[in-house]
């Protein structure tokens, strides 16, 4: 490529600046060019100026409906929340010992759980990207800790390779990195790659191929110190007479290709799953509850909204008491609704014919969380398993050890299940027993002997039977996104819509932040132009 | 999120063999779709629930009479129900809706065909799912 046709490339003009100026200028820059910038998050909204006494009401104690509710209220409006459930928090919901949970259809768990344990049925990781949560997390005082998304140690299981054994993330994705970089090497050796690389470039991807994948000084990949130090020794390296390591024999690269490695390589690479990841200390409920305190007292619990007006200059919203069986109204200036599409497609909403057609035009995702409480760590204590996840062609799809409270003794409890496509549909259409024993099953390949031996009890929640949501959230795709979106975060008259839904962050709590705050900047405008 | 594409071969995964002695009669085929997908959310009895939204009973439901209307509802979905168009075969959409039709005190005799669910049906949205 010819520099001087083309200028110099954003890196190029990144580095020049690096080198002249301090890092602080280089990060301005960066942001300039539109680099380092992974959310939409800018900081907080800082909303001013609302006129004396105007009312807002939310419909929803989630993260988007109490942030709407903390943010319009520091602008100077009366706020009041609405909420059905008697808790706050939403889908940010933690199960802890003690509690009780009734999904539809009736099945009631009542959670043994030892004290401290918990089953997060929702969102259960935070990546470090997004901002906005991140943001909230510690104006609000919710303390974080790492969330463990790989582990190197885990295992990884299909019924297609190795006889269903379990084996090491460690050792498959080494010999997967190996195997392809010494193939790579090989076809350059061949002159294979002639057509594409000069011969100096060959020559200095061969040598990276060699580093990369560990390959010997022949450019095997095999039974040697090098590729032993990424997967493993058969005998560890130690002190004294025996010190000396033993390397590990790699796997056939038949039997790697067979166990779909890189599938799980994979989902460690995306944007989402990256490390550094988070979670609340004592459980993703910490959130909601973090949140409930900045809003305490706004709050009406067990109410079900069953109408929102906008008739005579006004919003109303109808709702009855789920306690008492009262009908109430409660009348406001503007509206937040922060209802999930699945609920609030049943309510009749007084708004655009527009509006209407896109809350009705987004179907629900589905999935089955399983939490499974163990007498011990025996993953970290037996296995030096800490945190992470052990993945699975089985319905659970993977298990997932505590990131909390590592190295301590006493009961743990493991996420048994996060069940995904046509799983969701048959562990939801089990009852909450049925789904604990059949994940203790299918989990026990990854431990046999003490998984099933050192079961205490367990928790199950299936989303689809979730009272409050009827799924997990809204699945949008490229036709209706196209077609009904722009109408759904429209502000429509005295009232606009929020939460995960009204994002492109969807089914992570960043995108019912990012959509809270996008729809309370707008509705405040509207509200001043009124 | 993964798509739901590998439903119909879910689905159509056999039951275990049954041991030679007690042979009991093979189950409706609509019966083993609806286990594995509809009860999900309109229960094992087919009552549905209600929550803060409703999800409807299927059982002695009226609505079922026209053989078009779940046709369209289970090929196009409705509100937070997904399609099924694309998951589930024409055959097996068929036989869930003649299976509900006839079960859960309905009494529709009339069957429904995958040529009828074919004819009638929605067609999968071009944009598939996308999710996380």
């Amino acid at each position: 490529m010819n520099w001087a046709e083309v200028g110099p490339t954003r890196r190029e003009v990144l580095r020049a600046i690096g080198m002249m100026a301090g890092t602080a200028v280089l990060y301005q820059a960066m942001e300039v060019l539109g680099h380092a910038k992974e959310t939409q998050f800018a900081g907080p909204p800082n909303l001013q100026g609302a006129r004396p006494g105007t009312k807002v009401v939310v419909l929803g104690a989630g993260l988007a409906g109490m942030l709407a509710a903390y943010e319009l209220g520091k602008a100077g409006y009366q706020v009041q929340i609405l909420e059905y459930n008697n808790r706050a928090g939403g889908r940010n919901w933690s199960l802890y010992g003690g509690d009780t949970y009734t999904e539809l259809g009736g099945a009631t768990q009542k959670i043994g759980f030892s004290s401290g344990n918990y089953l997060n049925p929702g969102p259960w990781r935070i990546p470090y990207h997004h901002r906005a949560l991140l943001h909230y997390c510690k104006a609000f005082g919710v303390a974080l800790e790492p969330f463990i998304q790989m582990n190197h140690q885990a295992l990884v299981h299909t019924s297609k390779a190795f006889g269903g054994k379990p084996m090491r993330y460690r050792e498959l994705s080494a010999d997967w990195d190996g195997n392809v970089a010494e193939l790579l090497s090989k076809a350059i050796d061949n002159r294979s790659l002639d057509s594409v690389l000069t011969k100096e470039d060959a020559d200095r991807l061969r040598i990276a191929l060699r580093d990369w994948g560990a390959l010997d000084q022949d450019f095997k990949y095999s039974k040697y110190y090098r590729a032993s130090r990424r997967r493993g020794f058969d005998r560890p390296q130690g002190g004294g007479v025996l010190g000396e390591p033993i390397p590990s024999e790699p796997y056939p690269f038949k039997d790697i290709l067979d166990s779909g490695i890189w599938r799980i390589v994979s989902q460690h690479m995306n944007l989402d799953h990256q490390h550094s990841m988070f979670q609340p200390v004592g459980g993703m409920g910490m959130i909601g509850r973090g949140f409930a305190k900045q809003v305490e007292g706004k709050i009406r619990f067990n109410q079900k909204v069953t109408s929102i007006s906008q008739q005579g200059g006004k919003v109303t919203v109808t709702h009855t008491d789920t306690g008492t069986g009262v009908v109430n109204t409660t009348e406001a200036d503007f509206c937040v609704c922060t209802i999930p599409l699945s609920v609030l497609s049943q309510i009749d909403v007084d708004c655009a014919p527009e509006l209407d057609t896109a809350i009705k035009a987004v179907p629900y995702s589905n999935s089955v969380k399983v939490g499974l409480e163990f007498k011990r760590r025996f993953w970290e204590e037996d296995e030096a398993i800490y945190g992470g996840i052990s993945f699975t062609d089985r319905e659970i799809s993977m298990i997932s050890y505590p990131s909390g409270r590592m190295h301590s003794d006493g009961p743990a409890v493991v996420l048994g299940a996060y069940t995904f496509g046509p799983a969701s549909y048959k562990f939801a259409g089990m009852t909450p027993e049925e789904r604990i024993k059949v994940a203790l099953e299918q989990g026990s390949v990854f431990h046999p002997g003490r998984y099933k031996e050192e079961f205490i009890g367990g928790a199950a929640v299936a989303w689809s039977r979730v009272p409050f949501t009827l799924g997990c959230c809204a699945q949008w795709n490229e036709d209706t996104r196209k077609e009904h979106y722009q109408r759904l975060v429209a502000v429509d008259n005295r009232l606009v819509l929020a939460g995960e839904h009204a994002s492109y962050v969807g089914c992570w709590m960043e995108g019912a932040i990012l959509s809270s705050l996008d729809a309370i900047t707008r509705l405040h405008k509207r509200a001043l132009e009124a | 999120m993964r798509t739901i594409l590998l439903m119909a071969a879910l689905v159509a995964t056999p039951t275990l063999a049954q041991k030679p002695a007690a042979a009991p009669p093979a189950p409706h085929p609509g019966a083993i779709v609806y286990q594995n997908i509809c009860q999900a959310c309109h229960m094992a009895n087919a009552m549905g629930g209600e929550g803060a939204g409703k999800i409807p009973a299927l059982a002695r439901n009226g609505a079922l009479e026209a053989a078009a209307y779940p046709i369209m509802v289970v090929t196009g979905g409705k509100g937070a129900m997904p399609w099924f168009r694309g998951s589930l075969t024409d055959q097996q959409i068929a036989d869930v809706i003649t299976y509900v039709r006839s079960n859960f005190g309905n009494k529709y005799k009339d069957k429904v065909t995958a040529a009828m669910v074919a004819e009638q049906g929605v067609p999968a949205p071009r944009g598939g799912f996308r999710g996380e």
